[in-house]
């Protein structure tokens, strides 16, 4: 699949919701622990070797699954294939905790949803329709229908 | 750059409903030719297909931090998606009408993970206003939504699933404040966040005084 990777890349640039260093372990079988600088932002998780400045990868984190992994780790994987999985080591069970919740927010999904259920709250309490005053009430990303049964 | 392809594949294909769907004519890189694809956009991400049944994408173009422009163009109904930088490419597209041309810009422009996030940070301090007091007028005027650097999010509570817009289900998060009691709809005949609290003292006065002569009628019964 054909994709802008210069705009990915500098994506990669962007301020971070998260970025830290990590032990990461790939999907296929036997794969070792690499230090991986791993950096979030906006709905993607970029992994870097620790001394360079271009992603070595990305992860779209869309339809993912975030999953504590004993001991102070959590691995990713995908709802196409949920066993295969990216492995992180952290730190702290703190800075686990924190990754954790980070990444469950960081999809374009959860963020919709999180839009469309305060939209209802605010109309529930007020009667009135917040994204009217944003100007974006008819956006049909923002209806409940945008949502997967 | 390694990417989850599968993972995108999986994302362009999914029964969710799409943002936007269409033919669009796309400038194939430095040939002047148009090919006309499928186009099918889904959160930060615009897939191409051959055609609509195709059961992968040919490509994709992530639109975080683009900036979608109407141009001059020798096809009709065109429309740039652009992006920062020295060497970034410029994405020529054209729709077949001119309805479906503003469409796309406008789906388009507002197509971004940090604006959706902006919109929902919003939302969730005006939820959070309203919880913790009481309820402030909404603002008149549109707030300008200024583009935020991204410092560290702080989230507050962790958000449960979504209810139908009609349920309260039981939610696994934090609880939120208990609501007071459904006002029967005699309101005032004005919005609440427009009437004064003179009115609204008397208005719920009438009310409390009501429901009082009819326990204290009640307790007289034998």
């Amino acid at each position: 699949m054909r994709y802008n990777e210069k705009e990915l890349q500098a994506l990669s640039r962007q301020p971070a919701e998260m970025a830290a260093e990590l032990g990461m372990r790939g999907p296929k079988k036997g794969s070792v622990v690499k230090r991986r600088l791993v950096k979030l932002v906006a709905n993607f998780l970029f992994y870097f070797r620790t001394d360079e400045a271009e992603p070595i990868g990305a992860l779209l984190l869309e339809h993912c699954r975030i999953t504590r992994e004993e001991p102070s780790g959590f691995s990713i994987s995908f709802v196409e294939d949920i066993e295969r999985k990216y492995r992180f080591e952290c730190c702290s069970e703190e800075q686990c905790q924190e990754w954790i919740s980070a990444l469950r927010r960081a999809s374009y999904e959860f963020m919709r949803r999180s839009l469309v259920f305060y939209r209802n709250e605010i109309q529930k309490m007020t009667g009135k329709d917040p994204l009217e005053q944003l100007g974006i009430s008819e956006e049909a990303r923002f209806q409940l229908s945008s949502l997967k049964a | 750059m390694k990417l989850n392809e599968r993972s995108l594949a999986f994302y362009a294909t999914c029964d969710a409903p799409a943002d936007n769907t269409g033919f669009l004519y796309k400038k194939g890189g430095r040939h002047a030719t148009y090919h006309r694809r499928w186009f099918v956009l889904r959160g930060n991400m615009l897939f191409y297909f051959e055609d609509p049944a195709s059961r992968e994408p040919v490509g994709v173009i992530i639109l975080e931090g683009c900036t979608v422009e109407l141009v001059e163009a020798a096809e009709e109904f065109a429309f740039a998606v652009r992006f920062a930088g020295a060497r970034a490419r410029t994405y020529v597209l054209a729709a077949e009408s001119q309805a479906a041309m503003e469409g796309w810009v406008k789906a388009l422009s507002r197509a971004s993970f940090d604006y959706l996030r902006l919109v929902v940070r919003e939302l969730e301090q005006q939820l959070a206003a309203m919880r913790a007091g009481a309820c402030p007028p909404l603002p008149r005027r549109p707030r300008p939504l200024l583009p935020k650097e991204n410092g560290c999010a702080v989230w507050s509570t962790e958000l449960p699933a979504i209810p139908t817009a009609t349920s309260a289900s039981a939610r696994p998060g934090p609880e939120p404040p208990p609501r007071p009691p459904r006002r029967r709809t005699s309101a005032p005949g004005e919005p609440l966040d427009r009437v004064s609290f003179a009115r609204l003292h008397e208005w719920y006065g009438q009310e409390i005084r009501a429901l009082r002569g009819q326990w204290l009628r009640g307790q007289a019964q034998p």
